[in-house]
This record gives C-alpha cells, sequence and structure tokens, in this order.
C-alpha cells in the first residue's frame, strides 16, 4: 500500500500540496481536479521528482530518501515523452536494460509489449516518426513493460482526439486489469474518473477534499467544492432561505417548502447538476449561450440575473437570447450548510 | 515554369559554389607555380599557360627558402586536438550544469555565469596574453606544448559552452526526468540519455574549437620563441622580402586541408541530427 501523511508543498508562497494524508490500494485511483489542483504536484511526489515535507511510504518502507532512480515507479505524462535517440523497440527495452536486464531478454520483453499495444510493426522506427497517438502508446507500454508495482499517470490522453483517447483508455483498463499494480490516474474529467477508477479523491488547490468509491463520491460530494470539482458542466449553485412557510430561492423566487424536507429554517445552498433542470414550466430563463457536444447540448441561462446551467440529452438548437421555460428540479438538489458541508442529499438529509 | 524555376535554382548554386571553390582553385594553381609564372600575370591551366613548378610544395618541407612544417604541422594537430577535447569535455559539463541547475552567487546567477565565459572570447586577445605569458612562466611552460594545450582549453571553452549551453536548454527537462524514472542515475541520464540528443551539438561545437584553435596565430606566436612552433606561426616565418606566394599557397591548402575535410565529413552527420520526437 502507497502511503501518503501530511504532504505539503509550496513554491514562492502559493501553496501546491497542502497537507495531503491518502493511502492508495491496488487498483486504479483516479485523482479528479482542475488545472492547479495540484495533481501532477502530487505524482511528481510519489516519483520523487520533487520533495514535499510530510512521508510517503510504500509497504512500510519510507521513500523520503529514496531517489527517483531507485522508485518501483513508472509514469506517463500528458506530453508524449521518448527517447527520440532510440527506436520504439530501443524505448521500451532501455528501461529494463537500466534495471540489469539482459540486452536479448529486455528486447523480447520489449517486443511482446508493443505486440500487446498494436505497435509491432512499429518496432525499428524512431518516436518522431509516429504518430500521435502511436508516440503516446510507446510511452504507455515504455511504463508498463517495467512492470512497476505504482504506475502514475498524468492526463495520458489529453493531447489525443476523441476517438483515439476512447480506445487507449480501453486499452489501458484491459491491459491493467489482469495485475496488481497501483495506479494513480489524473484526470480533469469527472465522466472519465467515473468510469474508469475502483477509487477517486477529489483535489482542490493543492488538497485532497475527499475520496471514496466514485459512485458514492459523485453522489454525494461532502463540500460545495467537491460538487463543483464532480460536475461538468459546472454544477448550479442556489442560493436558498429556508422559512416555516416555504423556500425562497435567491433570483428564482418562491418554491414549494416540500422540495427540503426534515431541515429546520434557515440560509441553504442548493446544488442542482444540469440535467436536474429541464425545458418545460413557469420559470423564465434567457439563452446566454448554447455548446453542442456530440450528443448532448448544455446551455447557459440567465434567470433573472441567476446563471443556471442546463445538459439536454440531445442536439438542441436554441438561439441566443431567446426566452425557455424551465423548471429545477428541486426533489434532486444537494443541500450545503453555511458551512459548505452537504447536509441532505435529494431533499434527504445527509 | 516549374523547369524555369528549377534551372534558376540550379544556375544559382553553382554561381554560389564557383564563388566559394574559386580561391582555392586559384590557390592551388599558384601553389604550383614558379616566382616568374606568379609575376607573369593571371594563369590558370598548367602546361598550356604555364610550366608546373615543385618549389612551393617543396619549401614546405626544408626546400630552399622555406622551412620544414612537418613538426609544427604535428605540434599544431596536438595542441588544437587536446586542447579541443579538453575544452569540449569541461565545457560540455559545464553547459549541462548551467542549463539543468540554478546557481546563485548574490547577484550572480545562471546567465550572468554564461556571459562570464562567453565574455573570455569577446575580449581582445591583447588583454589576456600578458597574464598567460606571466602564469605560463610561473609554471615553466612556456615555449611548451602543454602550456600552449592550457592556454587553447581557456581559450576554446568558452565557445564549447556558448555553444552547448543552447543544446541542452533545447531538450526538455521532462526527458531527465523519465530518464531517473527509467532507472537511470543523473550521470547515467547524462550519458545514456542526453548526450546521444546533443550530438549535433558536440559536433558544432567540437568544430568550432577545432577551427579556433587551428587558426589561432596570436597566442602560438606570443606564448613561443624556438622550441614550440605551431603551422600558423610557421606559415608566416615562410615570408621573406619578396613574399613567396607559391609557398604561402601550398602552405594554405596543407593548412586548410583537415578543416576542410573535417566540415565535409561532419556536415551529413550535422544534418541527420534531430530532437524530434523527444516530447510532443
Amino acid at each position: 500500500m502507497l502511503h501518503l501523511e501530511d504532504l505539503s508543498l509550496s513554491e514562492g508562497g502559493v501553496p501546491h500540496l497542502a497537507g495531503i494524508s491518502l493511502k492508495f490500494k491496488p487498483g486504479l485511483t483516479t485523482l479528479l481536479g482542475r488545472t492547479g489542483a495540484g495533481k501532477t504536484t502530487l505524482l511528481r511526489a510519489i516519483a520523487g521528482l520533487v520533495q514535499p515535507a510530510g512521508r510517503i511510504s510504500f509497504n512500510g518502507e519510507d521513500w523520503s530518501h529514496i531517489p527517483p532512480w531507485r522508485r518501483p515507479v513508472a509514469m506517463v505524462t500528458q506530453q508524449f515523452i521518448n527517447y527520440p535517440h532510440l527506436n520504439v523497440l530501443d524505448n521500451l527495452a532501455f528501461p529494463l536494460i537500466r534495471r540489469g536486464e539482459e540486452k536479448a531478454a529486455a528486447r523480447e520483453a520489449a517486443r511482446d509489449m508493443l505486440g500487446r499495444v498494436g505497435l509491432a510493426q512499429m518496432a525499428s522506427r524512431r518516436p518522431s516518426e509516429l504518430s500521435g497517438g502511436q508516440q503516446q502508446r510507446v510511452a504507455i507500454a515504455r511504463a508498463l513493460v517495467k512492470g512497476a508495482p505504482i504506475l502514475l499517470l498524468d492526463e495520458p490522453f489529453v493531447n489525443l482526439d476523441y476517438n483515439l483517447r476512447e480506445g487507449m483508455r480501453e486499452e489501458l483498463s484491459a491491459l491493467l486489469h489482469a495485475t496488481r499494480t497501483t495506479v494513480i490516474y489524473a484526470s480533469t474529467d469527472p465522466r472519465e474518473a467515473l468510469r474508469m477508477g475502483d477509487a477517486v479523491v477529489l483535489m482542490s488547490e493543492g488538497r485532497a477534499l475527499q475520496s471514496g468509491p466514485p459512485r458514492a463520491v459523485f453522489t454525494a460530494p461532502e463540500t460545495l467544492e467537491a460538487a463543483k470539482v464532480v460536475n461538468d458542466p459546472p454544477v448550479n449553485l442556489l442560493g436558498a432561505d429556508l422559512s416555516d412557510t416555504g423556500l425562497e430561492i435567491d433570483h428564482l423566487g418562491a418554491a414549494p417548502r416540500d422540495s427540503i424536507t426534515g431541515l429546520p429554517p434557515g440560509r441553504y445552498t442548493l446544488a442542482l447538476r444540469a440535467e436536474d433542470i429541464r425545458q418545460g414550466g413557469d420559470l423564465m430563463a434567457r439563452v446566454a449561450l448554447t455548446e453542442v457536444t456530440g450528443s448532448e447540448t448544455v446551455t447557459h441561462l440567465d434567470a433573472g440575473g441567476q446563471p443556471l446551467v442546463m445538459l439536454e440529452r440531445r442536439i438542441a438548437d436554441h438561439a441566443l437570447g431567446q426566452n425557455l421555460c424551465i423548471t429545477p428540479d428541486l426533489s434532486r438538489a444537494l443541500v450545503y450548510g453555511a458551512d459548505g458541508r452537504l447536509i441532505a442529499k435529494g431533499g434527504q438529509n445527509g | 515554369m516549374k523547369t524555369f524555376y528549377l534551372a534558376l535554382k540550379y544556375l544559382a548554386v553553382t554561381l554560389w559554389s564557383a564563388f566559394v571553390i574559386f580561391p582555392f582553385l586559384w590557390m592551388l594553381s599558384t601553389s604550383f607555380k614558379s616566382q616568374n609564372a606568379v609575376t607573369g600575370g593571371a594563369t590558370w591551366i598548367p602546361w598550356a599557360q604555364f610550366e608546373p613548378s615543385l618549389a612551393g610544395w617543396k619549401s614546405l618541407f626544408g626546400g630552399v627558402g622555406g622551412i620544414n612544417i612537418v613538426k609544427p604541422y604535428i605540434n599544431s594537430v596536438i595542441v588544437t586536438g587536446t586542447a579541443s577535447v579538453i575544452a569540449l569535455v569541461l565545457g560540455t559539463l559545464a553547459a549541462y550544469g548551467l542549463s539543468r541547475f540554478t546557481f546563485r552567487a548574490g547577484p550572480i546567477r545562471n546567465a550572468d555565469i554564461t556571459f562570464f565565459f562567453i565574455s573570455q572570447r569577446i575580449m581582445p586577445p591583447i588583454v589576456l596574453a600578458i597574464p598567460f605569458f606571466l602564469m605560463l612562466r610561473w609554471l615553466g611552460l612556456l615555449d611548451s606544448l602543454p602550456g600552449l594545450i592550457l592556454v587553447y582549453v581557456a581559450a576554446l571553452m568558452p565557445i564549447a559552452v556558448w555553444v552547448m549551453v543552447d543544446f541542452f536548454n533545447t531538450i526538455p527537462r521532462a526527458l531527465d526526468e523519465m530518464a531517473w524514472l527509467d532507472g537511470c542515475t543523473p550521470v547515467t541520464t547524462f550519458l545514456r540519455v542526453i548526450l546521444p540528443n546533443v550530438a549535433p551539438g558536440l559536433v558544432v561545437a567540437g568544430m568550432f574549437c577545432l577551427i579556433f584553435g587551428w587558426n589561432d596565430f596570436f597566442f602560438a606566436f606570443t606564448l613561443t620563441f624556438t622550441q614550440t612552433q605551431l603551422l600558423p606561426v610557421s606559415i608566416v616565418a615562410l615570408n621573406s622580402s619578396v613574399t613567396p606566394w607559391w609557398s604561402l599557397s601550398a602552405a594554405a591548402i596543407v593548412s586548410v586541408a583537415p578543416l576542410a575535410v573535417l566540415a565535409f565529413v561532419v556536415e551529413r552527420f550535422l544534418a541527420r541530427g534531430g530532437l524530434a520526437g523527444a516530447v510532443r
């Protein structure tokens, strides 16, 4: 087990890691966070490329004084890093040879891995002679061929086009399925985290906000910040005052008191996912922006000064400035208290 | 139209080649002339326009009115070769350090250190002549090959540092880090990953060192007396009251030949170099 204890790292007064304590078991854990959340720094700390305060240990062994070249770690970054002076086969054999394996055996293992990632025909080519996707596959294959017990993947598919990304995700999942590797996968895409990981860690501003099984984390983000991280398109945050007589939502007006049940009167924040705002109803909102993403439409709305985001599972043609009638499904809202912590989920106490 | 442009391109290349090769052909032709043929006007074709003579070439090997350039030639090869190799090794190590690590000493930063190296070449050599002279005298190395090698290392190292820093800067640090994660120590990273990728830079820096070292006259002249003579000084020694153009031309050919051959060999190698595919 990989154990991180109170990792902190600042540069020029800017905290990159702020007291992170986590445990990683074999399996795939996704680090989910926006750009600048500290995911890459955390992976680099595990690899030994930066030296944070705190303690990193693996299976009980303290890694504080172990340099990167002695850590049993493989890493793939979002840049396609390969050795330009070596052909593809030798790129893969390189780490094995450095580890002391015979050249012939290393090349045999490299050839076998190349076959598994579908690059057997490219063995004698230089990385510069490959396409972007192939280059990244070489980088991934080089990380995998080492058989390191810890595999760090820093947004490895971010520079690839959609089809290639999907294909490589499946390939990687299949390749990792049979191993007992601890895989830590950094991503900015919540859907990727939900689909790929056995566990997810939400990160923001160098802190680990929440961790656990992806479905549990996604359905009940413990804080408002966590709710922002796990939602793409962005979650709608609505300020609301609950009284004995009713529920008053900022900018949107009165809502039925029974939208939120079992909570005392007070000030709350309702987090409503974009798919929980639907077309139809009596609330008017003006279209500010429409984004069509493949088979979905994300519409940014202005409802009397309250920005809202609506997700429709269809290609919709909303004109800019057009008025739409919408209904926020408050029964599905996550309710957060004044301290930003989740207190009720889907209208029930959290 | 395409053919016209192609013809124009070939014409331009031919004219440029003629422009470059012309002085060499003139030099070669002059080296086989006698005094009368040189002063008798512009002639080109041996036997037809002038009677070829080996007087110029013989004078390089102790013939009439000449000196034996074999020893100075060997001295030049030893001094330039040794100094270039040492300067390249030290310069490459210094450049890698300057490219990869951050040095701070008071207000001094990496860029200042790099400039310090380059400033050694900006200064006129005469500024360094007296300090070098005094140092070599104190070391008992005046008029000796080791003394000249030391001075040439100091003179050539800035070139190596200057060229190599730029080459190292083009290699992303991510490549160093990936090599570490693949089991390389910093030393093996440098030797197995970084150096192979700056091979074109090493060739360029090496060429510059050899050219500047081989052609240097000033230090070869001011720091030697009679025991240790280098080629440029011995060529100048060929001169007399009547300029022996035939001998000087032969000497110039002998002097420029190794560099020309070297440039021709490494040019092909340089054309193949490149860092494509390191990081995308």
